[in-house]
Parts: structure tokens; sequence; C-alpha cells
């Protein structure tokens, strides 16, 4: 169970070898958590993801998992809710690619969105009616600015987070009541291997710092979470920018 | 039964689940409704007066016993009263004070259940004298997981589990109660200021044993020397002769009449409540108190409740909600005691008054909260930055020094702290086991820290 604070007992990333659910799941750790479900492919990354997060004291399992197969989302993730009460779902799988290369090859973008938005759509699906039933955990879903307004430059990866985004604010209204709690999160640039070797945006931040913000998003129960907080002001003003100037922006 | 499916808190208004509430309003009911709870099982709830997540199942069943609320004896001689376990305490000190029978023991709110308070073996400012709930309950009737409603007697193991054991060995329907006799609806009341917290706890081991009544407010936002600043208010019922001749009191001694204010507006600003709001309240407070007063007559809400004056005041703390942090260090620890008091000014919560109160001897509840000593109890902010991580090392002090932490106040333990605080657990685990192999009886609390 989640405690006043809202911090989690037991936690299930979808997606298990990412860096910002790492880093999420080692302060959740530190904190209060005592079970954790790494999901992803068989990897032998996601194993030494395990055993990071078993030497920090948790009990930790992996699960074989792919966002690009819809079809096993039911079984996996059900085998694990199966096992006990899961107060947080972490949905942290996504991939990047790579604009240029995508256009040329629609094949590529395609699997970006289906990675990023339906993959993402089955599991949090999934995730969502479990929750529900246990009547109590939070679903929080990594999105990203990318998504609050499609740009030039990614709108690949851009569109299938704001699809993602727009899909996980209109189920956290459906699951309103359900004592489930939906949280989006938003983060700008993340150091981590998705963006290792891309120029850095401004406002760029660390895995640990979104882990702190989904922290405090817990304890307040929030809906959406900026990280860093001021890309939500920066991000407002972006929205609102004419096409004509928004095009030109050299973002 | 109609079920309606709603979101449960307790007291502090923090983690909500969502839950079927059920409101038996026979014994037939509840027995139905135990039976055909379901696989998330189900758990009782009294009036919610319980801080946290003890009365509530997400995902299962909640049941209301608020629906079965009935007195079905009272002797008049004797002193004891036999009722449903949805009775609250208000009902009853409004039904008994003109019989001239008062509760043996009372919480800092009338708005509790005597389910609640069996469940939780509550005490009150008269723990040194008169022990907690549980000592003054002669008889009660169970409703099991297998839908048996069984008897249950004192010196029992089912009843010792039951006391103190957070609705999860059953569904209390009804207990018989040993009353305590008053003459009168008043308090005569001693009031006294302590300068620190050596101070006060000097006066409390001194002369605690004059009263049967004690309790004191202590101010954990002054800084320095002042730390632990109290005001100190002890008393007794007031005896008959205690009244002037000629009063209205007088004329009608056994009157209970309440004090009300308007309630608490359901929404405030957030930020109401800071460390400077706070602070001003609590030397306001301190310096009204008289520096030393005897005799004084009060009212009973005005002494044992003077909250309950304010409905729902649960909500000035917004939309975060709140925690209560109520340990008890035993005799010799007052060390202990000291350090956390100093911890808890240092991180400088703005907490309103704590409480502070020595415990008598201890009643053989299983999970009672209660042993001889110390216990301090205040409320937090939960959105305070950090307040988790200083509560867990709080924890840790107390553990060590062989005390605990109440689990009707608590939010946030965790469970490896309980085993220490509570070493009878695992009997009361395997008699849970025994009991109610299935897991019917289950909570968000029972959840939080395997109970
Ligand atoms: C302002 C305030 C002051 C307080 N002061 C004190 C104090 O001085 N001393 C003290 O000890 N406590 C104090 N409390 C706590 C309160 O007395 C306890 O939490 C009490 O249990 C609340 O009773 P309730 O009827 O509201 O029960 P709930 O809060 O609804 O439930 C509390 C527990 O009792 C169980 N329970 C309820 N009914 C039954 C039943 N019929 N059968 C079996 N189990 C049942 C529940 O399952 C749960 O575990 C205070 C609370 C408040 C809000
Ligand atoms: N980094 C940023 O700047 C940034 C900014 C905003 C939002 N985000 C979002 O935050 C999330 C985590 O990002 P991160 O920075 O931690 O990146 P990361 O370390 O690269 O993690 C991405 C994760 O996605 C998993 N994944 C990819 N395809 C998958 C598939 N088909 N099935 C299952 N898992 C798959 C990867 O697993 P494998 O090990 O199997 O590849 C990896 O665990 C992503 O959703 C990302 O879009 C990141």
């Amino acid at each position: 169970m989640k405690d006043a604070f809202g911090l989690p007992q037991s936690l299930l990333v979808l997606g298990g070898t990412s860096e910002i659910a790492l880093a999420t799941a080692r302060r959740m750790i530190a904190r209060r958590t005592r079970t954790v479900w790494l999901a992803g492919r068989p990897s032998p990354a996601l194993e030494q993801s395990a055993a990071e997060l078993r030497a920090l004291g948790a009990d930790v399992r992996t699960v074989a998992f792919d966002a690009l197969d819809p079809e096993s989302h039911e079984p996996a993730l059900g085998k694990v809710f199966a096992e006990g009460d899961i107060d947080m779902v972490l949905l942290a799988f996504g991939i990047l690619g790579d604009q240029a290369h995508d256009e040329r090859e629609p094949l590529s973008a395609v699997r970006v969105a289906q990675t990023n938005y339906t993959g993402a759509v089955s599991a949090t699906l999934v995730s969502a009616s479990a929750l529900q039933n246990q009547g109590h955990g939070s679903l929080v879903v990594l999105s990203s600015v990318a998504g609050e307004r499609a740009r030039r430059a990614n709108f690949i990866y851009g569109s299938s987070k704001a699809g993602l985004d727009a899909f996980t604010q209109g189920l956290g209204d459906a699951l309103h009541g359900t004592g489930v709690h939906v949280m989006v999160v938003r983060p700008g640039f993340v150091r981590s291997k998705m963006t290792a070797g891309l120029a850095e945006a401004p406002l760029a931040t660390t895995p640990e710092a979104v882990a702190t913000a989904i922290e405090v998003g817990l304890r307040r129960r929030s809906e959406t979470v900026w990280v860093p907080g001021a890309l939500r002001l920066v991000m407002s003003a972006l929205r609102h920018a004419p096409r004509a100037l928004f095009r030109r922006l050299p973002i | 039964m109609p079920a309606d499916t709603v979101s449960v808190t307790g007291w502090g208004r923090t983690a909500p689940t969502v839950a079927r509430l059920i409101r038996p309003r026979t014994y037939e009911e509840a027995v139905a409704a135990v039976r055909g709870c379901g696989v998330r099982g189900g758990i009782p709830r009294g009036l919610g007066r319980a801080y946290g997540d003890a009365a509530q199942n997400a995902g299962g069943a909640v049941f209301d016993m608020t629906g079965l609320d009935r007195i079905h004896a009272i002797d008049v001689d004797g002193g004891t009263v036999s009722c449903d376990a949805g009775v609250s305490l208000h009902r009853l000190m409004r039904v008994l004070l003109p019989l001239g029978w008062f509760v043996p023991v009372t919480p800092g709110t009338r708005q509790v259940t005597v389910g609640g308070a069996i469940g939780a073996d509550i005490h009150g400012k008269n723990h040194h004298v008169s022990g907690s709930f549980s000592r003054h309950v002669l008889s009660l009737e169970l409703l099991t997981a297998d839908g048996e409603i069984r008897t249950v007697r004192r010196d029992t193991p089912l009843f010792d589990a039951t006391t103190g054991g957070m609705g999860l060995t059953g569904v209390i329907l009804t207990a018989t109660v040993q009353l305590q006799p008053v003459q009168t609806s008043l308090m005569s009341v001693d009031t006294e200021r302590a300068r620190d917290l050596d101070d006060l706890m000097a006066r409390l081991a001194a002369t605690d044993d004059h009263y049967r009544y004690s309790v004191a407010w202590v101010d954990l936002l002054a800084r320095g020397a002042a730390t632990g600043r109290a005001v100190l208010t002890r008393g007794d019922h007031a005896p008959l002769d205690a009244l002037r001749e000629g009063t209205r009191a007088r004329r009608d001694p056994l009157a209970f009449r309440p004090s009300r204010l308007p309630p608490a507006p359901a929404h405030l600003p957030e930020g109401l409540l800071n460390r400077r709001t706070v602070a001003c309240f609590n030397e306001l407070w301190y310096r009204r108190a008289p520096r030393a007063r005897t005799g004084e007559l009060q009212k009973l809400s005005t002494f044992f409740h003077p909250l309950d004056g304010v409905p729902h005041w649960n909500r000035i703390y917004g939309r975060g909600g709140f925690v209560q942090y109520q340990f008890v260090v035993g005799h010799g620890q007052e060390e202990t005691l000291r350090r956390i008091v100093r911890r808890i000014s240092e991180h400088r919560c703005p907490s309103f008054l704590a409480v502070l109160k020595r415990f008598g001897d201890a009643d053989p509840g299983w999970l009672s909260f209660p042993l001889p000593g110390w216990t301090l109890a205040l409320d937090i902010p939960a959105a305070l930055p950090g307040l988790g991580a200083l509560l867990d090392t709080l924890d840790e002090d107390v553990a060590a020094a062989g005390g605990r932490v109440y689990l009707a106040k608590d939010s946030r333990l965790r469970p490896e702290s309980l085993a220490a605080m509570y070493p009878r657990l695992d009997a009361f685990r395997s008699l849970r086991a025994e009991l109610d192999p299935r897991g019917v009886f289950v909570s968000d609390l029972a959840r939080r820290l395997a109970l």
C-alpha cells in the first residue's frame, strides 16, 4: 500500500532498463519500496538492472515484456498482478527514433509510433484495469515535452508522445473516483542513453531529477508533472507561438 | 443490502482508496456482508476517526457499523451498559450522564464508536489510573470470518487479540462496558504552566497521581530554552458540592451541554497553516493560560473534546491532509523523548500543540498501544517536505528504546519497524491464520504492515 506520502511499497516498471525508471526505482527503494518488477525485453541489461536494485535491498523480479507485442501484455502483466498488489506502475519504455532516417523509412517511423503509442495504449489499459480491481495505485506515464507541440526536428517521436499524453489524460479522467491515480510526467531533455550523443537542449536535466519530481508528484497526487518545473511556462509560451514563428525557432 | 463504491480515507485524509461501503442494519445483514464480501475481503469501520488507513480496504468491502446503534440495556445500579458496537461515545454520554454515569475512557473526541474504541483499544487522559478502554469491557460479541457470532470473554486469547486488533479478528457487534460514576457533568480542573520539557516532565512525574485525568499541551515550535514549554490541565469530575447553591448548574448537575461552533469550510486556501501562523497560535495559547489556577469548573466537552466544537476541523490542513505521529517510550527513556522533541523542534514542523501524557500500566491486548511511560502525539501537514524521512528516523529511535507507534494514528510506518514495536505480533498473526485462513478481514493498514 502507498503510505500517507504516496510512496509505493511495490513497483512495476514497464521498460525495465530505462535510466529514468531505474533512477526512480532507486529513490523509491531508498524510501519505501520493497518489491520491484522490471518488465522488459529479455537481455543481460535487464538482468543487470535487476541485480543493481537487488543490491539496494529490494526483492526484484524480471518479466518478459515487449511493447511491440500487445497480445502478450495481458498474460505477461496479469501474472505480475496475480502475485500481489502493485502500488505504482511506471510506464517508461519508449524509443526516440531517428527523425531524418524515419522520414525516409516509413516502416521505422511506424515502429516509433507503435512502441510509444499503441504499445503504451495496450500496456496502460491492462495495468489500469488491474489497478482498478485493487481499488488503489498510481499509474505514472513518462510522456515528454516533445508531445506538447510537434516540432520539425522530431515530430515522429513528438506525435507519438502527443498521442500517449492525450490518451493518458483521458484515462486519468476515466479513472477518477476509482482509487487509481494517473500522473503524466513531461520531462524535457534528460541525459540518458536515449539522448546520448545528441546536442543538449536548454533546461537539460537528469534521471534523478525526474525521480525527485515523481516523488513529489506522488505526495501531492498531481495529475501533471513537468521536469524541470520551469518547462511548464516555457511550453505554454511555445504552444501559443504563431506557426510561422514556431517553424523558424531553433529548437 | 445496498453497497456504494466510494473513496475512503481516515481522519488525516491521506491515501484514499476505493471500496464498497456496506451498512448493515441488522446482525443478519452483517453476517451476510461478511459471508459475501469477496476476494478482497472486508473491514469494519466506525466513525472513521482513526487518522490513517485502519478502516479502509482498497478494492474490497468496508462495513460501516454505525447502522447498528442500539443501546440494549443499562444497569443503573451496577453501572454497566450493553450496546451495539456502532453506538458512539457521544450518544452514550448523552444517555448515561443524566443517570450519573460516564464512559470509563474517552479519547480526545466523542465521535468514536464503541467498536472503534475496542478495535484500537483507545486510551484517555485517565490512562495512568484507569488503563485503556478494554480494561472496562466485560464481554463482547464478535462476528468472525466463518460467519459465526461468538461471545468473547475477558482473559481469553481471542479477547486479547481483538482489543487493539484493529478490526482484523472480526466485526464486534455488541459489547458490555463497565461505567464510571459521576455526580455532575462538570470537571474540576487545575491548570499550570511548565516553562520547558524538563520542568513539564518533573511536574507530571511528581503529581499525576493526585489526579484522575491529566494531560499536557506542548509547544514544539517555541525556540531554544522554551522548547517543550507546556500547559498542564488536570482534574476530576466535579463533586456535587463543588457547584454553588442556587446556580443553574447545581439545579441540573448532570446536564450535558457540549459547545459547538460552525464547521470548518470545505475549501480552504492551501498554505493556511505554516510555521508562522502556527507558532503565533501556540504563543497566544501559551500566554493565555494562567500560570496556575485550581478548581476551575469546566464543561466536559471543554476539558475532554475541545476539537469537537469545530466539526470537520481536519479540513484546515487542505487537500494534502495531515499525519498524526503518536509514540510511547517507557519510563527511564526520558532521554529518547528529549531527543525526539529536539528533532521535531529543529525540523520546525508547523504543528499545533502536541500532547504529552504519562501512561500507567498496560493492558493485555496483543496489539494494544499503551505501555507505562511517556506518550507524545502531534499533527503535521503531510505536505511538509522531508517529513517522511524525519518520521522514519524517529521510528528507529522509538523502537530502539522499546517503544512503539500507535496504529490507530499511523499512516506511514514501515513493516520492518513494526515487529520490534509489537512483540506479540507473531501470536496475533497465528491467531488470525487459524481463525481466518482465507483472510476475510483485511484493511489497507494490514496490507501495508503485513499484520
Ligand atoms: C480528534 C481526535 C482525538 C483522538 N484522541 C484519541 C485519544 O485521546 N486516545 C486514543 O486512544 N485515540 C484517540 N483518537 C483516535 C480514535 O479514538 C481511534 O482511532 C478510534 O478507533 C476511532 O473510532 P472510530 O469509531 O472512528 O473507528 P474507525 O476509525 O472507523 O476504525 C478504527 C479501527 O477500529 C476498527 N473497528 C471499528 N469498528 C469496529 C467494530 N465494530 N468491530 C471491530 N473493529 C472495529 C476498524 O476496523 C479500525 O481498525 C482520536 C482521534 C481524533 C480524530
Ligand atoms: N531521455 C529523455 O530526454 C526523455 C525526455 C522525455 C521523455 N522521455 C521518455 O522517458 C522514457 C524513458 O526514457 P529514458 O531516458 O530512461 O530512456 P532509455 O534509458 O533509453 O529507456 C528506454 C526504455 O524503453 C525500452 N524499450 C524500447 N522499446 C521497447 C519495446 N519494444 N518493448 C519494451 N521496452 C522497450 C528500453 O528497453 P531495452 O533495454 O529493451 O531497449 C528501455 O528500457 C521514455 O518513454 C522516453 O520517451 C525521455
